[in-house]
């Protein structure tokens, strides 16, 4: 069965069984190998990548609820950054967002939901947005440096 | 200008950000299938039989049972005790029994169903207390002084009982490799891994295969945290069994659950304490049982366990010392190397064992440590005089000066007994209970004993045609960062600039073997030959050119006239056609090490630590919250601030989550935890705010033991520290006492049943 | 293999009637996690996102109605059901983390029947009912009768669980969820309670309470609520609701957590929250 979707603005189509998880579809039939398959099971956010705008788990997600919807996956998202994003994906390297890199795309790609609607988003609000995306390196303090101004110690 | 001491943006750092990086799952080969592995339901059992019906199996599958070895069943590392695949016997839940491959993951997933085994359950070994009375794995003792004398003479001995439990490391890329053989049989394995000469090690030995016929190489590692270490050659070896078999490539990736499963774990371990201590609070005699749960076959549990017994004194004076140390045999997945490797468990129980002397005594938990805590020229049990560096005291000063430690647990400890008073200690007040706790704890750098020293490590430099100087190491990166500090250390020791100097993949059919990227070795021993053979081969480039000096990648002549370095050298190279330099780690002549006492020096030297943890304890769940961590770390010269502190933030998170979130409970052998659902580590939003300062010590050059500018190990430090805090912290908190990790709520509610205080049961 | 994505509830009743093997799936955030292998076993789904009839939040005259499809980032960010049930914008926030939230409904939380499902005992509280479709019309289910066992559900073969109506609660009623899960987020609950309740003229005139987690099913905690309804709040009031609380229900040791603690944190959270009424 084929499913035709627009994948980071461009049409494709893709085979496969219908409940197939979109994560295999994007990273063995597609070729976008940045997704990540972290756990399989919703919990790590290494998946992550955005359905009609809307950040969501990969390995969640079956095939055919594809039809005609729009992904975009970290490829697509960290081509042509602008404004905010572009200047967060810079300081993400600069102050040690990244470490084994894992976990990153999931995270680029839930930043970039995050600082698409809210360009100055506090410490407060980037940890509420990465609830669902797991880093095991950095203690998350490498990212937060990257996305949200330092605030006073409590 | 990126010089010792500056942060410049990871080489690596945009193709992750971008998705670009290549991982293992990342990469195909043309023609390859798919393997996966059936594995043992029983925690132990007899195997009567394995039929393998390929009418059952799609797609032309094929399969591997133990009697398709060419050579031995044993993965080779410190000795070959481990099986490659389960032979009449199966010693865990999760041992390989046997493997298949087929053309997709799915039917490869499939074709396991086309396997029928006959088990005959035997009786399992299932728990310390079980195992303590059979005979261990592996066991080691230290004596210094007398310690039954000195027991006799104290003014108190206090006795405890500290356990720690199984933690996952939870790389968020699992385990995996591809094999492939070329025509000639010669054997090519990718994979994600920290030691690449460890996976070709195991590949010659049980396949019978000369070192130039099995060329292995990293791929980009997605973390590891030592559960990279040994597994990955049991897994090489798997895909290349299978590729074997099926004549094709062969890619063998572990799912999440399977990972769980079968990998290795930190030891869980139960370590007994019988301190002597003076009335003012100095410690007497130390007699320390360390327990360590190794699971069913040695693997790496006797170097943890060495390293456990050099760490259990913690970073305090005591002349009698008494340590016996067993890594004890049950029916689970083998435990081995995480982060720390032994000393996380044993400062635990020091550390919570310190904190149980200070309650007996009135003391407060800083006041302990300062009258315990080593200085420079102090000895430590096994008689290493300890050198200039030595930073317990400053680290622990420091940390109490910045969050104001005694001031803030007396504000605390009065809001506890305020509401005590009100009768209202768990009844109205919705508010969380505060509580503060600290840590002090240090880190042997590099491999232990004599370790080093037999490896002798080699590095090697050569000009490249276009003068640069390519740096061949078998380091690999698997997040740390030592793609980005290898070349800060090549060009600052070189006086070249970082585009002077590049680095090659580890692969070994290119790199020698500089040894495996674990026990905190890259930076300090790697890092340090590094810098002399990039030194050397500037040295070799300037023979020629006498009383020429060489400055951020210009050679000045003693006319004054400069010219590129790299002009130089391509020179030099196309005159004498290849240039080329090895040289090998020699230990310090001082650094000698009695593997049958344990007493000498351990380890080069030290880093140092002191945390500071605040939590709030929910009144009507026990929930913990950490909130805030100060990590005040001397680790010598930091080559890279923003990734050295990144280790002892990523490290310290991972010390929290195990002393807080990570359980692994076990029924019959079997996991339960064995999903990311169920094994839950730490999300940003269980995260503290984690204050990093360090103190460098060696900022004017090379320390006593020969790391790269002062650089001394920092990798696992931060996971020593951050359980025994948060424990104090919570004691501090509730009055609840904290005798063993996770501290869960359901834990902490049976303790406060059972009248577990700070000071023990009452 | 057969995917169906009807444009209507009355196509899907139809296809469903036509062939009861059709698995119903929405937001899918519970169905995946089985795997690959167990997926490509499926053979007959049938996808109910694509229902107009089962999406939005709309008011009608007894309260509010939600559409089964509808997400938890489509309840979190309701207006109408912040103002109105505000404990059930609490559990929508707890759900999993954006990812989940942007996929996983409420209808899904229903239907999955999962004694852990965080929106259940916010329902339960809330004293909702259920709408089901199907090939003989549309009935309706009280909440409280319609997950009748361990994972089962009042939904016979052939309906589809369309909406949830919340009926507006009486004047001056305070509400409360609580989520005692394994982690601060991304976690599974331990203990989850939810509690509606008014007072008048110095008593507890009304009072819901619901839990999941501690028993096969998301429960009412009605000996609870029954020996405190007609008392005055108050600290007394509040520790008879925690102890009868964590009398009436049946935990079990699992992987999460353990009976005992399980009591324990009811008994704590039921307290909390019935000091809460004012």
């Amino acid at each position: 069965m084929s499913t035709a979707f627009l994948l980071n603005g461009r049409a494709v189509e893709a085979d496969g069984h219908p409940m197939s998880r979109l994560l295999d579809v994007l990273r063995e039939q597609l070729g976008h190998t940045g997704t990540k398959e972290g756990c399989g099971e919703g919990e790590c956010g290494a998946c992550t990548v955005r359905l009609d705008g809307s950040p969501v788990l990969s390995c969640l997600v079956p095939l055919f609820q594809c039809a005609g919807r729009r992904i975009e996956t970290v490829e697509g998202i960290t081509a042509a950054p602008e404004g905010p994003l572009r200047d967060a994906l810079e300081r993400f390297v600069a102050t040690g967002g990244v470490q084994c890199g894992a976990c990153t795309p999931g995270i680029v790609v839930t930043l970039a939901s995050l600082l698409a609607s809210n360009a100055t988003p506090s410490r407060e609000e980037v940890r509420t947005a990465l609830a669902g995306n797991l880093c095991r390196c950095t203690g998350y303090e490498g990212i937060l440096r990257a996305l949200a101004p330092a605030e006073p110690e409590r | 200008m990126n010089g010792i001491g500056a942060s410049p943006p990871r080489p690596d750092g945009f193709a992750k950000v971008s998705g670009a990086a290549r991982y293992l799952d990342d990469l195909s080969l043309p023609g390859m299938w798919h393997g996966a592995t059936l594995r043992s339901p029983h925690a132990h059992a007899r195997i009567r039989s394995i039929a393998w019906d390929a009418a059952l199996a799609p797609d032309g599958a094929v399969c591997v049972t133990v009697g398709d070895l060419p050579g031995p069943n044993g993965v080779q590392l410190i000795d070959d005790g481990w099986p490659i695949l389960a032979g009449a016997f199966t010693h865990h839940v999760g041992e390989p029994v046997a493997l298949v491959a087929a053309p997709t993951r799915l039917a490869a997933q499939q074709a396991l169903q086309a396997f029928t085994v006959t088990y005959e359950p035997l009786d399992a070994v299932l728990s310390l207390e079980a195992a303590e009375a059979l005979p261990p794995l592996y066991q080691l003792g230290m004596d210094s002084g007398d310690v039954d004398a000195a027991l006799a003479r104290a003014d108190l001995v206090v006795e405890g009982e500290y356990r720690t439990g199984h933690q996952e490391h939870i790389y968020i890329e699992c385990n995996g490799m591809i094999a492939s053989y070329a025509e000639d049989g010669a054997l090519t394995v990718l994979g994600s891994m920290q030691c690449p000469y460890y996976v070709q090690k195991a590949l010659t030995h049980a396949l019978g295969l000369a070192d130039e016929q099995v060329r292995v190489r990293a791929t980009t590692v997605g973390g590891g945290f030592g559960g990279k270490e040994d597994f990955p050659s049991a897994i090489a070896l798997h895909a290349a069994l299978l590729a074997r078999a099926c004549g094709r490539p062969v890619k063998l990736v572990y799912d999440r659950h399977e990972d769980i499963v079968c990998t290795s774990k930190r030891h869980p371990t139960l370590v007994r304490h019988r301190t002597g201590v003076t009335r003012d609070g100095r410690l007497a005699a130390l007699d320390i049982e360390i327990l360590m749960d190794g699971g069913a076959y040695t693997t790496l549990s006797s170097v943890v366990l060495s390293r456990a017994l050099l760490h259990s004194f913690g970073p305090y004076r005591c002349a009698d010392v008494r340590i016996r140390a067993r890594a004890l045999r049950t029916h689970t997945a083998p435990n081995s190397a995480f982060r720390g490797f032994g000393a996380p468990q044993v400062e635990f129980a020091i550390e919570r064992q310190m904190d149980r002397i200070a309650h007996r005594l009135g003391l407060d938990p800083l006041e302990i440590r300062l009258r315990n805590a080593v200085a420079p020229g102090d000895r430590l049990p096994t008689g290493q005089i300890l050198d200039a560096g030595t930073s317990a005291l400053p680290c622990l000063e420091e940390v109490a000066r910045r969050t104001r430690f005694r001031e803030r647990r007396q504000e605390l400890e009065a809001a506890r007994a305020r509401r005590a008073a009100e009768g209202d200690e768990d009844q109205n007040g919705a508010e969380p209970r505060r509580g503060i706790g600290l840590s002090l704890y240090f880190h042997g750098a590099g491999f232990t004993g004599n370790g080093e020293r037999m490896m002798k490590s080699p590095v090697t430099a050569r000009l490249l045609p276009d003068g640069r100087i390519e740096v061949l190491t078998a380091m690999t990166d698997m997040g740390q960062g030592c793609s980005a500090v290898f070349p800060q250390i090549a060009a600052a020791a070189g006086g070249l600039l970082p585009e002077d100097v590049t680095f090659a993949e580890p692969d070994t059919a290119e790199v020698p073997d500089s040894g495996p990227t674990v026990a905190s070795r890259t930076t300090m021993i790697v890092g340090g030959l590094i810098a002399r053979v990039t030194a050397a081969l500037r040295d070799r480039v300037l023979e020629g050119l006498p009383g020429h000096t060489v400055r951020d990648g210009w050679i000045e002549s003693p006319a004054g006239r400069v010219e590129r370095f790299r002009d130089a050298a391509r020179r030099l190279r196309a005159e004498h056609g290849p240039v080329e330099l090895t040289l090998r780690h020699e230990p310090p002549a001082w650094q000698t090490f009695d593997e049958t006492t344990y007493r000498g020096a351990a380890y080069p030297t030290y880093a140092w630590g002191a945390d500071v943890v605040e939590v709030e304890v929910d009144p009507d769940t026990l929930a913990v919250r950490p909130l805030q961590v100060t990590a005040v770390c001397e680790v010598g010269r930091a080559i890279h601030p923003t990734l050295c502190a990144g280790q002892i933030e990523g490290g310290t998170l991972q010390a929290l989550g195990w002393a807080l979130l990570e359980e692994m409970k076990l029924e019959d052998g079997r996991y339960l935890n064995d999903r990311l659902a169920t094994y839950v580590i730490p999300t940003i939003l269980d995260s503290p705010r984690i204050d990093v300062h360090l103190l460098e010590s060696h900022r004017d050059g090379g320390g006593p033991f020969g790391g790269p500018f002062g650089a001394k190990g920092v990798g696992e430090l931060p996971m020593d520290g951050g359980a025994p805090a948060v424990a104090q912290a919570i004691e501090n908190a509730t009055g609840i006492g904290v005798p063993a990790i996770p501290a869960t709520p359901e834990r902490l509610l049976a303790w406060q049943r059972a009248g577990q205080t700070p000071g023990g049961v009452r | 293999m057969i995917a169906l994505s009807p444009r209507s509830l009355d196509e899907a009743v139809r296809h469903l009637a036509d062939d009861p093997a059709l698995v119903p799936v929405a937001g899918c955030t519970d169905l995946m996690v089985r795997g690959p292998e167990a997926l490509h076993r499926m053979d007959r789904v049938l996808d109910l996102l694509g229902l107009p009839e089962l999406r939005g939040i709309c008011a009608v005259s007894e309260g509010l109605e939600i559409g089964a499809a509808t997400t938890f980032t489509e309840i979190r960010h309701s207006a109408a059901i912040r103002a109105a049930f505000p404990a059930l914008t609490a559990a929508a926030e707890q759900v999993g983390g954006w990812q989940i939230q942007n996929r996983g409904t409420l209808g899904g939380n229903l239907a999955n029947a999962s004694p852990a499902g965080d929106s259940l005992p916010v329902l339960l509280a809330l004293d909702a009912t259920v709408i089901l479709a199907g090939p003989a019309g549309q009935r309706e289910v009280r909440m409280d009768g319609f997950h009748t066992g361990y994972r089962k559900t009042a939904l016979a073969p052939g309906e589809i669980l369309v909406r949830i109506r919340l009926p507006h609660p009486p004047a001056g009623t305070v509400q409360a969820f609580r989520k005692v899960g394994t982690r601060e987020a991304q976690a599974i609950s331990k203990v989850v309670v939810a509690l509606a309740g008014h007072v008048e003229g110095g008593r507890i005139a009304g009072i819901r309470l619901a839990a999941g987690s501690v028993a096969a099913t998301p429960v009412r905690l009605r000996a609870a609520e029954a020996a405190i309804l007609g008392s005055s709040p108050g600290l007394v009031t509040a520790e008879r609701a925690g102890r009868t609380a964590a009398r009436e229900v049946q935990p079990i040791d699992d992987v999460r957590s353990t009976a005992d603690y399980r009591r324990f944190a009811l008994e704590r959270v039921v307290r909390r929250m019935v000091l809460g009424l004012t």
